[in-house]
């Protein structure tokens, strides 16, 4: 018997007027673990969240959370997870203590029961001190914890965090990471939505890269590295015609290029044989490269490589 | 100790209701400014219109109690179309938080703080001279219609904040409403108004309210006007709280 998927998503679509935003995604969540939707602005990861948290209908195709379908059965679904979104969903007239009772309250707890868990969500992040007074009062990083806190008065089985760290400071960002672990260590299933590589790649077991309402590569960190080559050869020139020749020669295969340093980079197995052939069909002469570097390759290449290509073609 | 188990949205409206300064300030000053303002300012030249014997405090009263009630229920289609146009009304949905119950809580409280302010008016009223010669019966009944079409307000307020989804919009809206009690019976006798004016100003729900209400605590006859005014808020409440729904379904998508 299979182990029922968290999040299982079969051909979602949906369009805005003649704006197609996702056109078919499948999605499979294992339940407990982390994943993460990244992609650039407008790719559709907001549309994404919004259909599996059971706020906007797909055009076509389905998806299940937690085990019911989120058209369907979207109230068996709403009691199951809960949503965090781009912008803090909190009463700034009301105390951070009262908002996360409030929504303890509204969650079916009795008025005892959610004040305790409201001072036990406070204490647990960092808000003890600042529970007491209004929200309007808040530093955007104590907005942001708050509001995680108050989708977890009701312990949900799968979590929707929408671009969870964006526009906090270095601090608050490892403040909300650790949060995230914590999540994952207590066995609840994290959906996460970034535009930052570095999250996804410390965050999330597994990561789908969505562009242009497709998703363009799937798997764990790792594997999506290891995909476009595990290295990455960094070429650098003595001369723009040099450069000019040598870019224009790998088109889309160029990773991280830089006219002003005169460095471009391609991905490798990161064997000699590789790198003598292509040194050797980007360079037959041997006259424009001055030298070069072997890198391991960072999740930034498979992103810029993947999303470069649809652009590319797109254009 | 035992406590008062309102719904969560109620509380949630009560509280947002207390901590807004410029609605506090509209539902507490407004009715005292208003009564001050109609009796003083106007008061001397509009007291030749009336009946012999009418004083003008007597005669404006409930027409004062119907402007405050409509400012204090315009507060209310901003703090819906604040809470549509904001984060939290998505919170709410993906927490199963029926649109009802949300909707609910904010036109109870705007009922509770109208009645409030309608208080206040008959404070300031009586202070200034005010004086009803009938007896309880005629006041609750009075009370009643004016709790009624304090209902209708709120839930209009409601559902113009709804449709706007915008406080300034919402606003907007509100604010041109707020003129309807000035064509009606409420400050001026409507037979010193054009002729052509007349029949609308008959015609319209704010001149049933004031009429039935001026009747119940003046002690004449309420003839028609009761009815009319009780009429005319359940036709409000019905045609309101089924475009809310509607609408509601519609836009939170």
């Amino acid at each position: 018997m299979t182990i029922q998927l968290a999040i299982a998503a079969d051909a979602l679509a949906k369009s805005y007027g003649s704006t197609r935003v996702l056109a078919g995604i499948d999605l499979a969540v294992d339940p407990g673990s982390v994943f993460a939707l990244l992609g650039p602005n407008g790719a559709g990861k907001t549309t994404t969240v919004r259909i599996l948290a059971t706020l906007t209908e797909p055009d076509s195709g389905r998806a299940r959370v937690a085990g019911h379908d989120v058209v369907a059965e979207r109230h068996q679904v709403r009691r199951r997870i809960s949503l965090t979104g781009q912008y803090a969903a909190l009463d700034e007239l009301q105390t951070g203590a009262e908002n996360l009772t409030m929504m303890g309250r509204l969650r079916g707890l009795h008025s005892r029961t959610a004040r305790l868990r409201a001072a036990e969500l406070l204490t647990r992040f960092d808000l003890r001190e600042a529970g007491g007074r209004r929200v309007a009062t808040y530093s955007g990083g104590m907005r942001r914890r708050l509001d995680l806190a108050a989708s977890l008065v009701a312990d949900p089985e799968v979590i929707f965090l929408d671009e969870p760290t964006s526009g906090l400071d270095p601090r608050s960002r490892r403040a909300l990471w650790d949060v995230v672990a914590g999540l994952k260590a207590a066995g609840v299933t994290v959906f996460l939505t970034t535009q930052y590589l570095d999250e996804a790649d410390h965050l999330a077991d597994r990561i789908a890269v969505l562009n242009n309402g497709r998703i363009v590569a799937e798997g764990s960190a790792d594997e999506l590295k290891r995909r476009l080559g595990s290295n990455r050869l960094e070429l650098q020139f003595d001369d723009p015609a040099g450069y000019d020749a040598v870019t224009a020669a790998l088109g889309a295969r160029a990773l991280a290029i830089d006219r002003a340093s005169l460095c471009a980079g391609v991905a490798t197995d990161g064997s000699a044989a590789e790198i003598r052939a292509l040194l050797d069909e980007l360079d037959p002469d041997g006259t424009r490269i001055a030298r070069f570097e072997l890198h391991g390759a960072s999740l930034e290449d498979v992103f810029m490589s993947l999303t470069s290509e649809r652009e590319i073609t797109h254009a | 100790m035992p406590e008062l188990a309102l719904p969560p949205t109620v509380t949630r409206a009560l509280r947002l209701s207390l901590r807004n300064i410029d609605g506090l300030t509209t539902a507490l000053l407004l009715p005292v400014m208003m009564m001050l303002m109609f009796v003083y300012l106007f008061g001397g030249a509009i007291t030749g219109a009336l009946a012999h014997g009418t004083t003008y405090v007597d005669y404006v009263l409930p027409g004062v109690l119907l402007v405050c009630v409509g400012f204090g229920a315009g507060t209310t289609a901003v703090t819906v179309a604040h809470d549509l146009a904001g984060g939290i009304i998505d919170r709410f949905r993906s927490m199963d938080v029926r649109g009802e119950a949300l909707v609910g809580g904010h036109v109870l409280a705007s009922v509770l703080r109208n009645l409030i302010s309608a208080g206040i008016v008959v404070g300031v009223g009586v202070a200034i001279g005010f004086r009803s010669p009938t007896g309880p019966g005629r006041w609750l009944a009075a009370l009643g219609i004016l709790a009624l079409f304090v209902l209708a307000l709120s839930w209009l307020a409601a559902a113009i904040g709804i449709v706007t989804r915008s406080p300034e919009a919402a606003q907007g809206i509100t604010f041109l409403i707020s003129f309807l009690p000035y064509p009606s019976s409420a400050f001026v006798p409507i037979h010193t108004m054009p002729s052509w004016l007349q029949g609308a100003a008959r015609a319209q729900p704010v001149t049933a309210v004031t009429d039935a209400i001026r009747a119940l605590l003046d002690g004449g006859p309420v003839g028609a006007s009761g009815w009319h005014a009780v009429a005319w808020s359940l036709g409000i409440i019905a045609g309101s709280v089924a475009l809310a729904g509607v609408l509601y379904r519609r836009r939170a998508r």
